[in-house]
């Protein structure tokens, strides 16, 4: 039992466990460190950071609907400068290993994020959000257009030289996932994240308007589960060799292997974490009691168990 | 360790009380030791509708008071207004029942270190968590008055034994079924201008708290209110509760509510940008 290997890769990068944050779940880590040690899960995904502070979206931001949530934040942050030298040093002092998401308005912006984070020690991974769907012009969620998708990737590729793998963030709102999958991991992605939120919208019977102050949201939480299990499968089919880090609604341990056995390496819990600040770590304990009653010698043996024949 | 809900706890906690007051509930949970860290303003979090339900996310309730008994340990009271699911599944919820609490989170309201004369306004029930304030204020020797006001009566808050921690308790309502006709924000600026109030502490609707900050504008009115705003996780992670706020070099910050309030100077709260956002010139 001991010998259990719960570790995985994603690219070129090692990590103990296989349990993550979800970007924009977990601020940049100082929140949840109050009710675990932040340095027991797999890595602590940053919420994505642009260039620039950036107040975000007006509120309303939430609204909770069946199971799930919409939120509309539009990527609200410091800006990458005073993130790197206030939030980034703290999560190395806490022994946590890092992956930073990055969000950009244009190509240029993500090529400029990709050579600042390249100059700090500690990032075990970049994730690429092109994803975000609370942008004030849905033109610019690049992973709905395969072009736009291959020269954001192809940009930062051109930045990274391999230090750090590339973990490209995908929107499940396109109608061939596979084929922008494919094009990211062509120009250069070494793994790709699967899903973000799913575009969503609630009308308040008060006002019989909109409710949220951004009008669309995004919809997040146990209720698109099997959009992401669905998503992740579809890719890994595709491309087996291709390392997924899985979210979408996972609250349990159980949900966590079925994305793993859909094709993920990896799972992140983020909404889990909103109505249990110790959901990230109960799931990683979970997984692994799960994993290993199922008989897998390691979590790398569970990776699209699904997709094998027979029984 | 980041200093960030220091105090906090996520901890089963027992009903040992429920009981209806008026259109609230009053409820009491055992705590034990952690009711050692809570203070007047601070809030906890709670999940609602048990094991397979479809409502996701915690429900915040300001912390009514705490209390220290031989007989239960350490106790924390909550008054609940039965509105939305997950707060009517919270009253329906009978002594002995177990409930998944995080507390206590969020600031706390600035105790002055001398004496001085205090004024507490709550709009409905707002008024829960004024009286355990009411009670530490009095005993650091402040002069404490309370206003309470509400649409109308059956939405008033104030129980017997909380009207002796207060050397007055005055009652407003808009229909005047209770106390006096009209807006508990009305005395207010003639208070202010004889100046027999040094801190206004306030917890209600946000068009209070706001008209409350107007009339502090130019004075040395201190004004310490308790925000409300929707959100989804109560410790800080999920960015959904922000407020403008005006920060010190005189930028203007979205802060989150649940960590850097409930409690804020209503002086720096932007309440005319709440809803917006802020143009970006930085």
């Amino acid at each position: 039992m001991t010998t259990f290997d719960f570790s995985t890769t994603l690219g070129n990068a090692f990590f103990n466990t296989p349990i993550f944050t979800a970007s924009g779940c977990a601020s940049s880590g100082k929140e949840l460190s109050q009710f675990f040690a932040l340095k027991d899960i797999g890595a602590v995904v940053t919420k994505s950071i642009m260039n620039k502070p950036r107040f975000g979206r007006p509120t309303p931001r939430m609204a909770e609907t069946a199971s799930g949530m919409l939120n509309s934040i539009g990527l609200q942050g410091p800006g990458i400068e005073a993130f790197l030298a206030n939030d980034i040093p703290w999560l190395v002092e806490q022994k946590s290993r890092i992956i930073i998401s990055i969000a950009g308005e244009t190509v240029e912006e993500y090529a400029t994020l990709a050579r600042k984070v390249r100059s700090v020690a500690g990032i075990s991974a970049i994730e690429v959000n092109i994803s975000c769907p609370n942008v004030e012009n849905r033109g610019l969620v690049f992973a709905c257009d395969p072009e736009a998708s291959r020269r954001v990737i192809d940009g930062v590729r051109k930045t990274i030289g391999g230090e750090i793998p590339i973990i490209a963030k995908l929107s499940p709102d396109v109608t061939n996932l596979p084929a922008i999958a494919q094009g990211v991991v062509e120009s250069g992605a070494d793994a790709l994240a699967l899903i973000n939120t799913v575009l969503g919208m609630v009308i308040n019977l008060e006002t019989m308007r909109p409710h949220l102050g951004g009008k669309t949201g995004g919809l997040s939480g146990p209720a698109i589960r099997p959009v992401a299990v669905r998503a992740i499968y579809q890719v890994h089919a595709a491309m087996p060799s291709v390392p997924i880090l899985g979210m979408g609604g996972v609250s349990n341990g159980r949900d966590a292997l079925e994305l793993i056995l859909a094709g993920a390496s990896g799972v992140s819990v983020g909404t889990a974490s909103f109505g249990n600040p110790h959901a990230v770590i109960d799931i990683q304990n979970e997984l692994q009691d799960l994993l290993i009653a199922k008989g897998f010698p390691s979590l790398k043996s569970a990776i699209g168990y699904a997709h094998r024949e027979g029984k | 360790m980041s200093p960030i809900n220091r105090g906090a706890a996520h901890i089963n906690a027992t009903v040992l009380a429920n009981k209806r007051v008026g259109q609230y509930h009053q409820i009491v949970l055992g705590i034990g030791d952690l009711v050692k860290n809570c203070r007047p303003g601070n809030f906890v979090a709670i999940n609602v509708g048990g094991e397979s339900s479809r409502m996701i996310l915690r429900r915040a309730f300001a912390i009514s008071r705490v209390a220290e008994s031989t007989s239960f340990g350490g106790t924390m009271e909550l008054i609940v207004a039965p509105h939305g699911s997950g707060s009517k599944w919270l009253c329906s919820q009978g002594e002995g029942s177990e409930l998944d609490i995080v507390a206590p989170l969020g600031t706390a309201f600035g105790i002055p270190t001398s004496p001085v004369n205090a004024l507490l306004v709550g709009g409905g029930y707002g008024s829960a968590p004024l009286f355990g304030l009411a009670e530490v204020l009095k005993s650091r020797g402040c002069k404490v008055d309370m206003l309470l006001g509400a649409s109308t009566g059956a939405k008033i808050y104030a129980p017997m034994e909380g009207k002796r921690s207060v050397n007055s308790l005055k009652i407003y309502t808009e229909d005047a079924s209770m106390g006096e006709a009209g807006r508990v924000t009305e005395p207010i600026k003639l208070l202010i201008e004889e100046k027999s109030v040094d801190v206004i502490y306030s917890c209600g609707p946000m068009a209070m708290l706001r008209a409350i900050s107007e009339l502090t504008v130019g004075t040395d009115v201190v004004h310490q209110c308790a925000v409300e705003e929707a959100m989804a996780c109560g410790i800080g992670i999920c960015m959904t509760c922000v407020l403008p706020v005006k920060d010190e070099d005189g930028g203007i910050s979205m802060l989150r509510s649940c960590i850097e309030g409930p409690v804020m100077d209503g002086a720096q709260v932007q309440w005319d940008l709440v809803g917006q956002v802020p143009e970006v010139n930085l």
